[in-house]
C-alpha cells in the first residue's frame, strides 16, 4: 500500500514533469556524443575506454583519415630489421565490432566550437557534446633550412610511421660500405625523446651486420644533451666502435643548409655528406588543433593537468603529442595514459561516472643492439598547475647482458599490451 | 588514528615470537618497518629450499612446489602426477587449459615433458609465459624433480601460515588484505597496469595478472615496494601506492577471469 504524503507527492509530480520533459530531449539527442579526432595511442585508447566503460551510454565516433594505423613506436625496429611493417600495422575493426564505436575514414578539417561540430573534408558536420583532439604532431619542414615536404621524399624524416618508414629502410638497405649517414636530430619538444638515438642504433646495427667498416653515422643535434644519453653513448661505443659520431650545437655550431639532392648538410663546423640523410625537423601540434585555437604561440595545446581538458575550450580535451603535458614526454605510452584520464573525466561529465584523482605514467624502452634494451619511466600527478613528475627511473650504464635482454623482451610484451589496449 | 597491532609473527613449524614483543604499527610506518624486517634472514624452510633448487629455477618465478606450496602466477605443482589439466579449485586457468583437461589431458611425465618443451604449441592459448625448454635432458631432469618434490603430501593451496622465502612478511600483506578493496577504484588504477599486462590474460613477455589470487597479488606488490622484487617499471608503479590502492587493485584484478 502506498501512502501519498505531501512530501512524496512532490517527488511524484517532479518525476511526472521530468517524464514529460524527457521525450523531447530524447528525440533531440538520444545519447551524449563523443567525437575523437585521431586514432593513435591517444585517440584509439580514449574512444575505446569511453565506449567500453560507459557500456553503450555514450555514442562514440572516431575520425581518422586512414584505414590502417602504423605505430610510430617500434617503427625503429622495422628500420633495424627486427620487425616488418605488417607487425606494426593495426586497424580499428575490433573497436567497431566490440564496442560499437563508429569509425569515419576522413580528414577532420575544422572544428566549430560554437556549433560543437567537426567538419570533414567533404563538408559533412559531425556533432559532439565532448570532443577529444588527438592529432599527434605536424612536421615543421621549414625549421631546417633547405628542407621541405618534397625533400622528404629524398631525405625522409620518418617521424610519422608508414611510407616514410619504408623509404628510410629502403635507403638504409641500399647503402654500400663507405657511404655515410647524416641525421639531423629535432629540437625539444618533440615526439619520442629517445627515438632519434634508438634509430641511430638501428642504423649502426644494420651496417655492422653487413660487415661495413668504412661507413660513418653523423648526428647533428640542436640539443646539447638528450634522453638516455649515457646509455646510448655507452652502447654505441661498445657495439659499434667509432661508427657513430654525435655532435651537439657547441661542436657543429648550427645547420646552415641542407641539400638533399647532393646529400649534403652544411653546418658552421663543416659540410657533412651522406648517401642517406635522415632529417627530423621541429614539430608542432597537428594542424587541426592549431587552426582551432587550441594551441599556444609555441604550437602545442595547454590542458588542465587534472583532466586533460583544453584550457581554451570547455567541451574539448586534447591528449597525446599535441598537448602540453608538463613533465611527461611525448610518447605513445603517455598518450595512452592521458587518454584514460580524459575518458574518465568525459564519462564523469556526460553520465555522472565517478572521477578519481588523475595519475599518469610513462615508460619508454629503446633497443641499442640485439637483446640490448634500456628503459626510462616516470609517474606523474597534477601539481603546481602542470603535470608534474612524482617518481622516475632509468636503466643504468654497465648493466649485465641478461638484464638488458629481459628489458628488450619486456618491451615486446609492452607492445602487445598497449596495442591490445588501443585496438583490442 | 587507526592502529594496526601486530603481536604475532609465526613461522611455519610453530616457531612463534613470544607474545608481548609485538610492534605497534601505524599504516604510515608500515613500509619502513617492512623494509627493516626483510633484512632479518628467514628460517630455513623446506619449501624455500625447494624453490631455490637450480633445477626448478625456470619455474620458480611463477610456481611453488613442496609442503605449503601455494598458487602464484601459476598453480602450485604438488601431486601433479595424474592430475587432470586445469583442475585445481581456486586457480583461474585459461579456457585453453580447462578445455585440455576436459578433453582428457592428465599430467604424466610424457605430457609434462611435451608441455615444458614448447608450452604454446602443446596447449595453444594457455597462459603460461614460458618460451620452452629445448634440451631433452634438462627437461627430463626437471620433470623427474617436479614429480619427486610434488609427491610429498598434497598441501592445501591456502595453508594460512606459510611464509614463502623472500616474501614480504605476512603481517604486512595481512594489513593490506584487511582492507576491503574498492573494485571501481582498482579498475581506474588498473588502467595503468593494462597498458602492459593484457586484460585477456594473454602473456607475450609480460606476465598475466588477470585473475591472480588476491593474497599473491598483494604480496607481490609489497615485494616490489620492499625491493625483494627488482623490476624497475614495477617498483616505480608501486612505490607511491597506498595500502588502500594496493587493496583496490587486488580486489579488481582477482575478480577478473582470463579469456
Amino acid at each position: 500500500m502506498t501512502h501519498i504524503t505531501r512530501r512524496n507527492l512532490g517527488i511524484l509530480l517532479g518525476a511526472a514533469s521530468a517524464t514529460l520533459a524527457m521525450p523531447a530531449y530524447l528525440r533531440a539527442q538520444t545519447k551524449p556524443r563523443v567525437v575523437v579526432i585521431g586514432g593513435g595511442a591517444g585517440g584509439a585508447t580514449a574512444a575505446r575506454y569511453i565506449a567500453k566503460d560507459s557500456e553503450g551510454a555514450i555514442d562514440v565516433t572516431l575520425i581518422d583519415a586512414s584505414e590502417n594505423f602504423t605505430t610510430c613506436f617500434f617503427s625503429n625496429l622495422v628500420v633495424g630489421g627486427y620487425r616488418d611493417m605488417a607487425s606494426i600495422t593495426h586497424n580499428w575493426d575490433k573497436l567497431q565490432a566490440n564496442f560499437g564505436i563508429k569509425k569515419i575514414t576522413a580528414m577532420a578539417k575544422s572544428i566549430d566550437p560554437a556549433a560543437k561540430t567537426v567538419t570533414l573534408a567533404d563538408g559533412t558536420a559531425v556533432p559532439y557534446d565532448r570532443l577529444v583532439v588527438s592529432p599527434g604532431i605536424d612536421i615543421m619542414y621549414d625549421s631546417v633550412p633547405g628542407y621541405s615536404q618534397e625533400a622528404a621524399e629524398i631525405a625522409p624524416h620518418a617521424w610519422k610511421a608508414g611510407p616514410q618508414t619504408e623509404l628510410l629502410k629502403a635507403k638504409l638497405d641500399a647503402l654500400t660500405d663507405g657511404q655515410n649517414i647524416v641525421m639531423i636530430a629535432p629540437p625539444n619538444p618533440y615526439r619520442c625523446p629517445p627515438g632519434p638515438y634508438e634509430r641511430i642504433s638501428m642504423f649502426a646495427h644494420v651496417l655492422k651486420t653487413k660487415g661495413f667498416t668504412n661507413s660513418k653515422i653523423f648526428v647533428i643535434d640542436p640539443k646539447d644533451k638528450f634522453s638516455k644519453q649515457a646509455l646510448f653513448q655507452e652502447g654505441w661505443t661498445k657495439h659499434y666502435g667509432n661508427m657513430v659520431e654525435w655532435m651537439g650545437p657547441e661542436v657543429h655550431g648550427g645547420v646552415k643548409n641542407v641539400d638533399v639532392a647532393a646529400g649534403k648538410v652544411e653546418t658552421d663546423l663543416d659540410t657533412f655528406e651522406g648517401a642517406l640523410l635522415n632529417i627530423i625537423p621541429a614539430q608542432k601540434a597537428g594542424v587541426i588543433a592549431r587552426d582551432s585555437g587550441l594551441a599556444d604561440e609555441k604550437g602545442f595545446c595547454p590542458i588542465d593537468p587534472a583532466s586533460m581538458k583544453s584550457m581554451k575550450n570547455d567541451a574539448i580535451y586534447v591528449i597525446g603529442d599535441a598537448s602540453i603535458a608538463g613533465d611527461m614526454p611525448k610518447s605513445g605510452f603517455s598518450a595512452n595514459s592521458q587518454a584514460k584520464i580524459a575518458a574518465m573525466n568525459i564519462r564523469g561529465e556526460l553520465t555522472g561516472a565517478k572521477v578519481f584523482p588523475a595519475k599518469y605514467a610513462n615508460t619508454c624502452w629503446s633497443l641499442i643492439e640485439t637483446n640490448d634494451g634500456v628503459k626510462v619511466g616516470g609517474t606523474y600527478e597534477p601539481k603546481d598547475g602542470k603535470i608534474t613528475g612524482v617518481s622516475n627511473f632509468v636503466s643504468q650504464v654497465g648493466e649485465d647482458a641478461a638484464l638488458r635482454k629481459t628489458t628488450y623482451e619486456e618491451s615486446i610484451g609492452w607492445y602487445a599490451g598497449i596495442t591490445a589496449d588501443m585496438f583490442g | 588514528m587507526k592502529r594496526l597491532r601486530f603481536n604475532r609473527f609465526s613461522f611455519k613449524g610453530n616457531h612463534t615470537v613470544p607474545k608481548g614483543t609485538g610492534v605497534e604499527l601505524t599504516r604510515r610506518r608500515l613500509l619502513p618497518v617492512a623494509v627493516a624486517m626483510l633484512a632479518i634472514p628467514f628460517a630455513s624452510l623446506s619449501l624455500a629450499a625447494s624453490l631455490d633448487d637450480p633445477v626448478f629455477k625456470p619455474c620458480a618465478g611463477c610456481h611453488e612446489i613442496g609442503p605449503g606450496a601455494k598458487h602464484k602466477i601459476g598453480p602450485h605443482l604438488d601431486a601433479i602426477l595424474g592430475r587432470k589439466a586445469g583442475s585445481i579449485d581456486g586457480f583461474k586457468y585459461s579456457k585453453a587449459m580447462k578445455d585440455a583437461g576436459e578433453g582428457g589431458l592428465a599430467w604424466d611425465e610424457k605430457a609434462l615433458d611435451e608441455y615444458i618443451a614448447k608450452p604454446r604449441d602443446f596447449i595453444p592459448g594457455n597462459r603460461m609465459s614460458y618460451r620452452g625448454m629445448e634440451k631433452a635432458e634438462a627437461r627430463a631432469e626437471l620433470v623427474k624433480w617436479i614429480v619427486e618434490k610434488g609427491k610429498a603430501e598434497a598441501s592445501p593451496a591456502d595453508l594460512p601460515e606459510t611464509i614463502v622465502a623472500n616474501a614480504a612478511p605476512r603481517e604486512f600483506a595481512d594489513a593490506v588484505l584487511a582492507i576491503e578493496g574498492d573494485k571501481e577504484f582498482g579498475q581506474y588504477l588498473g588502467g595503468d597496469c593494462v597498458t602492459c599486462h593484457q586484460m585477456t590474460g594473454h602473456a607475450d613477455g609480460i606476465p598475466s595478472i588477470v585473475g591472480l589470487p588476491k593474497e599473491y597479488f598483494v604480496r607481490a606488490l609489497l615485494e616490489y615496494k620492499t625491493n625483494v622484487r627488482n623490476n624497475e617499471v614495477m617498483k616505480l608503479r608501486v612505490v607511491n601506492l597506498a595500502n588502500e590502492e594496493i587493496a583496490a587493485l587486488a580486489a579488481y584484478f582477482s575478480s577478473l577471469e582470463p579469456k
